[in-house]
């Protein structure tokens, strides 16, 4: 038997701790630099110096790299210094938001708000007066609603233009990305037009989740475009070669096989619709009170709930309140994006 | 399953696999208990009369004539691009899937033509099943539910379905492996598995033919091995079509073998013989240049 140490795991590809020194170092210097850019020069303020320290930093990078290496690698150092830039300028905006609403929605959340409705306070009443279960019950059977119209229209759209691939399928595949781009004031226009006023003549929560439905068809048609073109072809023709009906394929192999994208397409559609304010403000009639029925009589929404709180209020409360709706739509549209990350990571099942 | 056994098997398996020389080919051909049409009860097989097939414009199969008799194993050889894999979907009319595909001529099945106008295209691959090259177990369904898949996607009514499946997964020589497991996602198994897996789903409808697409060419020689069998298996019962590249494959399971040809043009069946005369003694040179792999 042959005598065998194994040998310890290691990663001689790995940054040397003296290398993350030098380039901690480098960085130390570059913020140097770009403070005294800041005393010396006419740059000024936080963006001042962080735009000087981007500069100084890439720069010195860049310099190291040269020196350590060669001119390929101080290139190749400096396209990374510019990813991270823009990765870092397309999480200010996100962070910002994020940060503003939780600092300024917690104070708006409280128990009451989720067993109470509007109909016994004003906005301008303390934030533990009254509550959003009709916005958030409202929200929950308009959107509901507007997914019990989109879904059947988007997968069926997204199967003629898959599996059917009929003669009308480029047409109708540039118009539902035209449809992507329909500002939702539009679509709630549209059903103010051609049902509310001279057909229904009454704001309801079924107006609304038509006007949302407009918005949400072509996110899922696209969505479950995408997901089921991911099925390979080979499985089509096994279905097929059973003697299957191309329907029985579709219906037992293929939809099947694409479950978990379309459930993130109705996800994803969700999302697209939920802090929708324009469509309803318009069409839903916008209400104080628990309402269950989508066939009769105005409904509260979240967005309306927000939008409400902020523009007839003037105080304190009245915007503590909204910041509160405002975090938990927030909440509950991660939640679903979230949702969507899990089911569309899962294996198809 | 004993540990002698299963060496035993291995031993059996090297000694198919090495024989590599074209002049033993048709020895081994030779060797083979041959099968002798018309004996079973099995219909009268399977025909095509005058065979062409284009894509667009562009002519790929020219007049292909040949009688695969029932019970028999019938091998198509030839290179890449002579439209032996375009011939075998003309068979069960998978051709007609891919959307510029056009065809003239006449494909008879127990003596019907199956492009005849009103014919049912579902029921004719019901009687004419398919394996694919790739194996394509369904991914959304277990083991189990792939098998009697293509009963629920013709909506066959079954009583003994238990049985059905224990039969099928017999016959494609793969129950011993998951008898146990079959209620795990046909994904879990190795690629010689799936294989194997799409053979019991086609036999679960009870095709009279079954048209086999390169089957092992995605397998490792041990999956081939097992493939094969299966194949031999099968043939007792069954009309079988395989088209491929492996001409030791071809020479071990086929009865009859066609040897099919493109000059750039449309692709022709230049030579139809018993498997052993193709490769001891081929009538065209053209076939024998190729079987001895002067070219191709």
């Amino acid at each position: 038997m042959t005598q065998s140490t194994i040998p310890k795991p290691q990663m001689p590809w790995g940054t040397s701790k003296a290398q993350r020194m030098a380039t901690a170092s480098l960085l130390v210097l570059a913020g140097l630099l770009a403070g005294a850019a800041i005393e010396l020069t006419g740059l000024s303020g936080k963006l001042g110096f962080a735009a000087a320290y981007f500069f100084f930093a890439s720069l010195v990078i860049f310099a190291q790299q040269l020196q350590l290496r060669d001119l390929a690698a101080a290139k190749d150092s400096l396209l990374s210094s510019f990813a991270l830039l823009a990765m870092t300028i397309t999480l200010i905006p996100i962070v910002s938001i994020v940060s503003t609403v939780v600092l300024k929605g917690y104070k708006g959340i409280h128990f009451g708000m989720f067993t109470n409705d509007m109909t016994q306070a004003s906005v301008n009443d303390p934030v533990q007066a009254g509550g959003l279960l009709h916005a958030l019950v409202g929200t929950i059977i308009m959107v509901g609603g507007a997914l019990i119209v989109s879904f059947p229209i988007g997968l069926l759209t997204a199967l003629y233009l898959t599996e059917i691939r009929g003669s009308l399928a480029r047409p109708i595949k540039f118009l539902v990305q035209a449809m992507s781009g329909v500002p939702s004031i539009v679509a709630g226009l549209f059903i103010l037009s051609i049902l509310v006023i001279p057909v229904t003549q009454e704001l309801n929560g079924l107006m609304g989740s038509l006007a949302l439905s407009i918005l949400m068809i072509p996110t899922i048609a696209r969505t479950a475009e995408e997901m089921l073109l991911l099925i390979p072809n080979e499985l089509r023709e096994a279905g097929v070669a059973l003697g299957a009906t191309q329907w029985r394929t579709v219906s037992g192999v293929v939809v099947p096989a694409a479950k978990s994208g379309l459930v993130t397409a109705v996800i994803l559609g969700i999302a697209r619709i939920i802090g929708e304010t324009a469509p309803i403000l318009l069409v839903s009639g916008g209400a104080d009170a628990l309402n269950f029925n989508p066939m009769s009589g105005p409904m509260g929404s979240l967005p309306f709930y927000i939008w409400k709180a902020f523009l007839t209020g003037g105080t304190e409360e009245a915007y503590a309140r909204a910041w509160g709706g405002m975090l938990i739509l927030l909440i509950l549209i991660m939640v679903l994006f979230g949702l969507a990350r899990y089911l569309s990571g899962r294996r198809a099942v | 399953m004993t540990v002698t056994e299963s060496s035993n098997n291995d031993n059996n398996m090297e000694k198919k696999m090495q024989t590599t020389t074209p002049s033993s080919l048709a020895s081994v051909a030779g060797n083979r208990e041959q099968r002798v049409p018309g004996t079973n009860l099995l219909g009268t097989g399977l025909e095509t009369r005058g065979v062409h097939a284009w894509f667009g414009t562009k002519h790929v199969l020219s007049d292909v004539s040949l009688d695969f008799a029932a019970g028999t194993v019938t091998a198509l050889i030839g290179p890449s691009g002579c439209g032996k894999s375009t011939y075998l979907r003309t068979l069960n009319r998978m051709h007609e899937f891919i959307p510029t595909a056009a065809l003239a001529g006449e494909v008879l099945l127990d003596g019907q033509d199956i492009y005849a106008p009103g014919t049912d295209v579902t029921k004719i691959r019901l009687r004419v099943g398919m394996v694919f090259q790739k194996p394509n177990p369904f991914p959304s369904m277990t083991i189990g539910e792939n098998v009697l898949s293509g009963l629920k996607l013709a909506q066959i009514k079954k009583s003994n379905t238990d049985e059905l499946l224990e039969s099928c997964l017999q016959r494609a020589g793969l129950w011993n492996e998951v008898k146990d497991r079959l209620g795990e996602h046909g994904g879990a198994l190795s690629g010689g598995q799936q294989q194997r897996l799409c053979i019991a789903r086609a036999l679960a409808v009870e095709p009279q033919v079954l048209l086999m697409d390169e089957p092992c060419s995605a397998l490792d020689p041990g999956s081939t091995f097992r493939i094969e069998q299966t194949i031999s298996e099968l043939a007792k019962s069954m009309t079988i079509v395989i088209v491929t590249h492996n001409m030791q494959q071809a020479a071990r399971v086929a009865d009859y073998t066609a040897f099919f040809l493109s000059d750039g043009g449309p692709g022709v069946m230049v030579e139809t013989a018993p498997t052993s005369k193709i490769f001891s003694n081929p009538s065209d040179k053209r076939t024998e240049d190729y079987v001895t792999g002067r070219f191709g």
